[in-house]
């Protein structure tokens, strides 16, 4: 179609989209109403496992199975995207050249300085998943970027060193293996599937919640090796890898 | 205007979906394609909110749990979307880098690869 | 009462963890395992995964499998946890899902073989996903591993780097089902606005005789969107024969097989348990009839007219869906059971239909039936496996095609839609005509040198699959195609697959017994379906027709030349078939524009009768 046929029918089947949608959304409860029931169910649920992150228990309780499917979507796309940046046979992949670009002393101190801070502040993100704001996911995710502080205020040949791919490879495989291992032992041991039955603690202590944290930290692992399988992919195409015949 | 937070989330919605209609650049479109997911969580948490309630979160040491919590649902399928959203997202980018190296373009309009 | 935590009760969930666990072992192993290992722990796997999928469908037979994941079982109808249903469909959905793995597996022991274990984690992935797709009783479930399908499948189609269509094909596709994933969230969160749970016995019990108003409509056509997209109705295809085109041939035959089926099986899930009891059935049934035969036609048009076989294929594949979507939107049980022996019957044929592609491919090297002219007439078996193939997509009895293609037309007259007999015979007999046509003009040397035309996609530019061009057919790729063949056959032929169809069909659509088990324990016994065999005359009959018709398609259009008047007359036609042609550009700007449509279209034709 021309350019102007698509918008033009965009312009009238969005609009109508757009029609039916907010009369729809007219109907919802008002924002900031008081009538949750999933909520009058999840806290004295969350209580109950002694898990003081409500949000953590049902990522990694109540709905766990969403959980792995989630994590098993992460771990899906970063084999996918390994397997589409793989060179082609008519590139050849070179070492990245030291010492190219300019880097200021102050990006550098401030790598210095940062990168001990969010590696620890991604640890404990993580540890602290059933009790505090946070949990695997987002401690990943600070880990897994955290490190590549290496790269924006060092080199890439110091990122390589830090982080060798496979390493990272094999924690992503660990991370979401032992999310859907823990599952199974659950269900072996205790006759269901990704049931809580570890000893539980005490309420709001870090080692609380059963099998949240063990969930916790193997997502964490998972995450923090997935970001990082992730971007090393796209950094060695972007820094090592050209056409046969060109630059 | 207790519908206002809605309206927000269907107009991102639709505003990212017209980002891929008018799009001349497929990295563009892979990202208004993310636009439009925020959407999506706008709406969730909007739906989760409950006025003057406290996060669903009681803290080491903890505080005595209450139901005067905000919904923690909508926010648990928010936080994995975002994160793995991130991932889906870096696969499609992944195609458009190699769409770059076999077409020598990311226009879409150039394209001509799968017609009829 | 049933027992929710029996060994049975397992099955489910450890038939989606077990091939999770598998791919993160290969992915641990895979950079230095020998490649014979590899396939074979990805081929056992999913040999696993099938015998569970077959024991928990022979107990499904016995009553639905019910599984509260991590024991969180209801308490007064409302539980916070995610409930696993086992019933005969989804199990069978599931277990279709494993077997079409299992041989796609087999046909691709040595494809790739640079790559590590990455092809084969993907595949054990999309597995996962597929079986969790199918089993799971929560609609954000469903939107969870329907992205896990998702990203598996968009790896999978791009995975031939090198071929420059392979990789547009694959972010059509991404794109275009992510958008589509998405709106079904808003959906999805509207409805857990109303209901206040994400069940679907829960969703049931809190909406059944309620009126609808705005926000089911919008939710019913977000979510319908999602699973509409997936299962490439009108006008949410365009992106099925671009990743189809391209993707590896065994990926393609999940595709067709199983994945685009399993967009058909949610939408009718997520209607039963949801909005049966909320929005009317005669608007609804009026939806999808219209739209599944409109469906039907263009999908039929566009194979018909396509020269890159794979391309035909895909085309093909949304014709039948079109049926599919005719049969069960009858609303009726005996529709359902009809969609459900199509489903089946297809699945085996259009696999190895899929697999003979691939065949065609790595021994000559291109995909395209007028370059290709003549170069099979000295196969031996090859060529009648394609004329197998050809007639079986066309409905030829005793295939399960003919069979399921028979009970959809009989619950189609039965409906009073006079009109879906012609739609049925005509649709499969186009869509075998051109798988026939094609083979007669590549395995047979028949008709006339055909004139170039570039009008359409050109299937010479495809990449090959294997290192070097096959000699022979291998032993790995021909044994998966007999199996599916005669699986397909097997359908029609084995007695009780109609009963069986329609007790399975008759459990699919009481959702108030799925969600009163589900939320109480209470087993609740169906009544008994009374017997009834396989063929009727006019189901024979019928099949008889289609096959013959096709014969005249393909010999048409083979011989076109020498009949001036079929030239005269096709020379309008074909007008409107370029028109049609042109719309199918490429282009994911254009595919979004007709996604809106598609939108627009469902929320008329449900929301307007409200009105």
């Amino acid at each position: 179609m021309t350019r102007t046929a698509r918008l033009l029918m965009f312009a009238v089947a969005g609009g109508l989209v757009a029609a039916l949608l907010v009369l729809g959304v007219l109907d919802l409860p008002d924002f900031g109403a008081s009538d949750h029931p999933y909520r009058d169910a999840a806290v004295p649920a969350a209580v109950l496992h002694k898990t003081s992150n409500v949000i953590s228990s049902i990522n990694f309780d109540l709905r766990a199975l969403d959980t792995l499917g989630e994590e098993t979507i992460l771990l899906a796309s970063v084999i996918g995207v390994t397997v589409l940046l793989r060179p082609a046979s008519d590139e050849h992949e070179h070492e990245s050249i030291s010492g190219s670009g300019r880097l200021l002393d102050s990006t550098k101190l401030m790598g210095y300085v940062f990168l001990p801070i969010t590696l620890m502040i991604g640890f404990l993100t993580i540890a602290h998943g059933a009790v505090t704001p946070g949990g695997g996911f987002q401690g990943g995710v600070v880990l897994g970027t955290g490190i590549h502080l290496l790269y924006v205020a060092g080199s890439y040949r110091a990122l390589e060193r830090a982080r060798p791919v496979g390493v990272a490879e094999l924690g992503e495989a660990i991370g979401a293996g032992a999310f859907a291992c823990v599952g199974i032992a659950g269900a072996l041991a205790a006759g269901a599937f990704l049931v809580n039955s570890l000893p539980l603690g005490a309420f709001g202590d870090l080692f609380s919640s059963g099998t949240v944290l063990l969930l916790s930290c193997a997502v964490g692992i998972e995450v923090a090796s997935g970001v990082v399988v992730l971007l090393a992919q796209f950094l060695h195409q972007t820094v090592e890898v050209t056409e046969e015949h060109g630059q | 205007m207790s519908v206002y937070a809605y309206l927000v989330a269907v107009f991102v919605l639709l505003v990212g979906a017209f980002g891929i209609v008018r799009s001349r650049n497929l990295v563009h479109a892979v990202v208004c394609l993310s636009i439009a997911q925020s959407g999506t969580y706008i709406l969730l948490l909007a739906v989760g909110y409950q006025s003057k309630a406290t996060p669903p979160v009681f803290g080491s040491p903890a505080t005595k749990p209450t139901k005067a919590v905000a919904e923690p649902l909508v926010q648990a399928m928010a936080l994995t979307d975002i994160v793995v959203s991130a991932t889906v997202t870096a696969l499609l980018l992944a195609i458009a880098v190699q769409i770059h190296k076999r077409h020598n373009t990311v226009d879409p309009n150039e394209l001509a690869a799968l017609r009829g | 009462m049933l027992s929710y935590d029996d060994t049975v009760s397992l099955l489910p969930a450890l038939a989606v963890a077990v091939p999770i666990v598998a791919a993160c072992v290969l992915l641990m192993i895979g950079r230095r395992a020998p490649r014979p290992l590899v396939d074979g722990i990805a081929a056992a796997t999913s040999a696993g995964v099938v015998a569970m999928l077959a024991v928990l469908l022979a107990h499904a037979g016995n009553g639905r499998v019910i599984n509260w994941v991590g024991r969180w079982h209801p308490k007064n109808g409302y539980s916070v946890g995610i409930v696993l249903v086992g019933d005969e469909v989804g199990a069978g959905v599931a277990l279709l899902a494993a077997c079409l793995v299992l041989l796609a597996l087999i046909y691709s022991w040595r494809y790739f073989e640079g790559v590590e274990a990455h092809y084969h984690c993907l595949m054990l992935l999309f597995l996962a996903g597929m079986v969790g797709f199918a089993l799971t009783g929560d609609l954000f479930d469903m939107f969870v591993f329907f992205e896990l399908m998702g990203a598996a499948a968009y790896a999978l189609t791009g995975f031939k780097v090198e071929d420059a269509t392979a990789v547009q094909g694959a972010l059509n596709f991404g794109i275009i089902n992510s958008l589509g994933a998405y709106i079904g969230l808003i959906g999805i969160g509207a409805l857990f606005a109303r209901v206040g749970n994400l069940t679907l016995p829960q969703l049931h019990e809190a909406l059944a005789k309620h009126p609808p108003d705005a926000l089911i409509v919008a939710s019913f056509v977000a979510v319908l969107t999602a699973f509409l997209v997936k299962g490439a109705m009108v006008p949410f295809h365009f992106w099925l024969a671009d990743a189809h085109a391209v993707a590896p041939t065994p990926v393609c035959v999940l595709f067709s097989g199983v994945m685009v089926p399993l967009g058909v099986y949610a939408v009718f899930r997520v209607y039963w348990l949801v909005f049966a009891d909320v929005l009317p059935g005669s608007a609804v049934r009026r939806t999808f009839i219209v739209l599944g035969a409109l469906t039907a036609v263009i999908g039929a048009v566009m194979c018909f007219a396509q020269r890159h076989f794979k391309r035909l294929l895909a085309y093909s594949t949304i014709a039948h869906v079109g049926l599919f979507l005719v049969a069960a939107g009858c609303l009726t049980e005996s529709g359902t059971a009809g969609a459900l022996l199509y489903v089946a019957g297809h699945a085996g044929v259009k696999s190895a239909l899929f697999l003979l592609a691939g065949v065609m491919l790595n021994r000559y090297g291109s995909v395209d039936e007028i370059d290709l002219f003549g170069r099979g007439r000295d196969t031996r078996l090859t060529k009648w496996l394609f004329v197998i193939g050809g007639l079986a997509l066309a409905g030829l009895p005793p295939f399960g095609t003919a069979l399921g293609k028979a009970v959809g037309e009989e619950a189609g007259l039965s409906s009073g839609y006079e009109w879906v007999p012609v739609l049925f015979v005509a649709v499969s007999a186009v869509t075998g005509g051109a798988v026939l046509r094609v083979t007669g003009r590549v395995y047979f040397g028949l008709g006339d040198p055909p004139r170039p035309s570039d009008r359409s996609t050109s299937g010479s530019q495809e990449e090959t699959e294997v290192p070097r061009l096959l000699p022979r057919v291998r032993i790995t790729m021909l044994v998966p195609i007999l199996v599916l063949l005669l699986g397909a056959l097997a359908l029609g032929v084995l007695p009780g697959a109609h009963e069986a169809a329609e007790r399975a069909a008759g459990h699919f659509i009481d959702s108030a017994a799925y969600a009163k088990e589900a939320l109480s324990g209470v087993a609740v016994h169906a009544a008994a379906v009374p017997p009834v065999g396989n063929w009727t005359l006019s189901g024979v009959l019928l099949g008889l027709l289609s096959a013959g018709l096709a014969v005249l398609c393909a010999a048409g259009a083979l011989y076109s030349r020498r009949v001036g008047v079929w030239e005269r007359a096709t020379r309008g036609l074909d007008r409107g078939v370029d028109g049609l042609r042109a719309l199918h550009s490429g282009h994911v700007g254009d595919y979004v524009a007709w996604l809106m449509t598609g939108m627009v279209a469902l929320g008329a034709f449900v929301g307007i009768p409200l009105r």
